[in-house]
């Protein structure tokens, strides 16, 4: 199985279906797969060994990835928003690539090589002589690099081969399910796994893609409007400032059936807030990792419902990212590799075909096939899995285990508290001390002995913080991830 | 014919497509209305089923015999109905998620 067949198959059965809209163009299914031959077929030409793709989401997008599925070669989606320093050494990483790039110029780039990213949908973009597309592209093959910048240190170049992918996509999406008026809306970044496989799902699916350049509230809620929305995906950080833009108001967005999130931790107060404002849509929670080609667990919107409406056994898995998918299997694990029992929390392990879990440099997945996410969580008795974060990121205070986020959560809960982080930091007698830094929302205020009681009376003592700092704001990745690193920086600087 | 994951099988009588998703374990010959398929760059003469019974096969969906560990995805459908040695190839059931992406 290869990419470009995804593709292929929607191209030959739906052909004149509207397949990706950007701004005033449109492309349809066969549109969009005639022009990514085009283009594979000069990427071949023009002797390139990958495809990298530097800028933000655009019809010339999914014409990238699917060239470079056609051509057999590797698609490279880099972080446009990087500063020089940190692009230049990607970009010559790749040398011998094409540069699908927003602007001619791209640091550390060879400038024939460059092309500038409208051109790709130009017809007279294609190779002179007749270039035949490789008629077979191994499953093996990679089909994908992803930098996973992660949230402690420097980037890793994260493989994702085409049986992966493809096994993700025909494990959990009908072939061309999707109604002919069935349109997503897309404001994930393209060099996130998120907005590879929400192309690869939707153009499957047969779905229209909407994608916006940039993200913007009021925008995003126009264009829910305008465009008919039936699918929408955003990451905590987008909820958090529509449900603040909407500032009590209903969405008023009658055609949106599912609006899921993922790629961070979803504050409650936000998720609450949104199920009330966003009436009769379906939220969805996906969890899931670069190295596991996307989603492995889903929240569905009957568990949303139910806890929104009351039940408590559902409020409680509202903090969970819900059931793994089918052919997804989880494991818990202790420090020494014991499997561990429901609701005991430890290390979760994956495994299942759509799991790579392979850089640039080698695999980390055990003789077993068994992937080790790095994440610390647990399974309830009916299989609802929790994720209390970065095993990194937990706090040891006196040998007792602490997970950041239940802090946090906890502190988020106050009034006059918009964002909170909580790390921890060298202490001689507890070996580590818990230290939290929160962000005041605008026109309130709060002072710490205030915010030390509220911790004591909804948390244990031994978790309730030693010290509270304030910032103007707190640094996150652009889905959303707290940087932790940088805010224990800060603290300790 | 060598049946390798990727590997991309076609009717040689009818409009069906085949993309191999699971190679089998053990050898089987793989029928679309009865006749072998064969690799779809090779020559296929069409002309259609003589015999034309059973369902057919559908695009996008997959089949998979238990027996041989073979599983395909249609990527072209067609009249033709598939069978691994003579069994017929079961669609395998895919059960439906709420949209995460």
């Amino acid at each position: 199985m290869n990419l470009s067949l995804l593709l292929e198959m929607s191209a030959s059965t739906l052909e004149d279906r509207p397949a990706v809209t950007s701004g005033s163009r449109t492309l349809s299914y066969a549109q969009l797969d005639a022009a990514a031959r085009r283009c594979a077929a000069k990427f071949l030409s023009m002797g390139a060994t990958g495809v990298v793709y530097c800028g933000t989401n655009d019809a010339s997008f999914p014409v990238a990835v699917f060239g470079a599925a056609y051509a057999g070669l590797p698609f490279i989606p880099l972080n446009y928003r990087l500063g020089e320093e940190q692009l230049q050494p990607l970009v010559e990483a790749n040398r011998g690539a094409v540069i699908i790039a927003e602007t001619a110029k791209v640091p550390g780039a060879d400038p024939e090589m460059v092309v500038l990213r409208s051109t790709l949908l130009d017809a007279s973009f294609a190779s002179g002589a007749d270039v035949e597309l490789p008629p077979f592209v191994d499953p093996e093959d990679v089909a994908i690099v992803l930098y996973t910048s992660g949230t402690s240190g420097t980037p890793k170049a994260a493989l994702l081969r085409h049986r992966h992918l493809t096994a993700y996509v025909i494990g959990t999406v009908e072939f061309a399910g999707a109604e002919p008026e069935q349109a997503a809306l897309v404001t994930v970044p393209p060099y996130h796994i998120a907005g590879l496989a929400n192309l690869l799902s939707n153009m499957y699916s047969g779905r229209r893609i909407v994608y916006l350049e940039s993200f913007d509230a009021q925008v995003w809620l126009d264009t829910l409007r305008n465009e008919r929305i039936t699918q929408a995906m955003v990451v905590p950080t987008m909820l958090a400032r529509v449900v603040q833009h909407l500032d009590g108001s209903p969405a008023d967005a009658p055609n949106l059936a599912t609006l899921s999130y993922g790629g961070a931790r979803m504050p409650l107060p936000v998720l609450e807030q949104a199920l009330e404002l966003f009436v009769g849509t379906g939220f969805v929670n996906a969890y899931g990792l670069t190295e596991t080609s996307s989603t492995i667990a889903l929240l569905g919107p009957e568990d949303h419902d139910a806890a929104f409406a009351g039940d408590p056994v559902a409020k409680v898995r509202l903090g969970s990212v819900g059931k793994v998918l089918p052919g997804i299997e989880v494991e818990v694990r202790d420090e020494d590799g014991n499997v561990l029992a429901v609701g005991e929390p430890g290390l979760v392990f994956l495994r299942g075909e759509q799991v790579s879990g392979e850089y640039d440099g080698g695999s980390v997945i055990d003789a077993e096939g068994w992937f080790p996410t790095k994440d610390r969580g647990w399974i309830d008795e009916d299989d609802y899995l929790f994720i209390e974060g970065r095993a990194d990121d937990t706090i040891i205070r006196g040998g007792e285990n602490i997970a950041p986020a239940e802090i946090e959560d906890v502190l988020r809960r106050h009034d006059a508290i918009v964002d909170a982080a909580v790390v921890g930091i060298p202490d001689d007698e507890w070996g580590q001390q818990i230290a939290a830094v929160v962000v005041i929302a605008p026109g309130k205020s709060v002072g710490v002995d205030e915010l030390y009681d509220f911790c004591q009376q909804h948390l244990r003592s031994s978790k309730t913080p030693y010290r509270i700092e304030f910032r103007d704001e707190l640094p996150h990745t652009p889905t959303g991830k707290l940087l932790r690193r940088e805010v224990l920086a800060d603290l300790l600087g | 014919m060598d049946i390798k994951a990727g590997s991309r099988l076609a009717c040689p009588e009818c409009s069906v497509e085949l993309v191999v998703v699971r190679p089998p374990s053990s050898a089987v010959v793989l029928t679309c209305g009865g006749v072998e398929v064969v690799d779809a760059a090779a020559d296929r003469p069409g002309g259609g089923h003589a015999d034309a019974s059973g369902d057919g096969t559908l695009v996008g969906k997959r089949y998979a015999d238990e027996d041989s560990g073979i599983e395909v995805l249609c990527a072209k459908p067609g009249p033709g109905t598939l069978a691994a040695d003579g069994r017929e190839v079961p669609i395998k059931g895919a059960k439906p998620l709420p949209s995460s992406d």
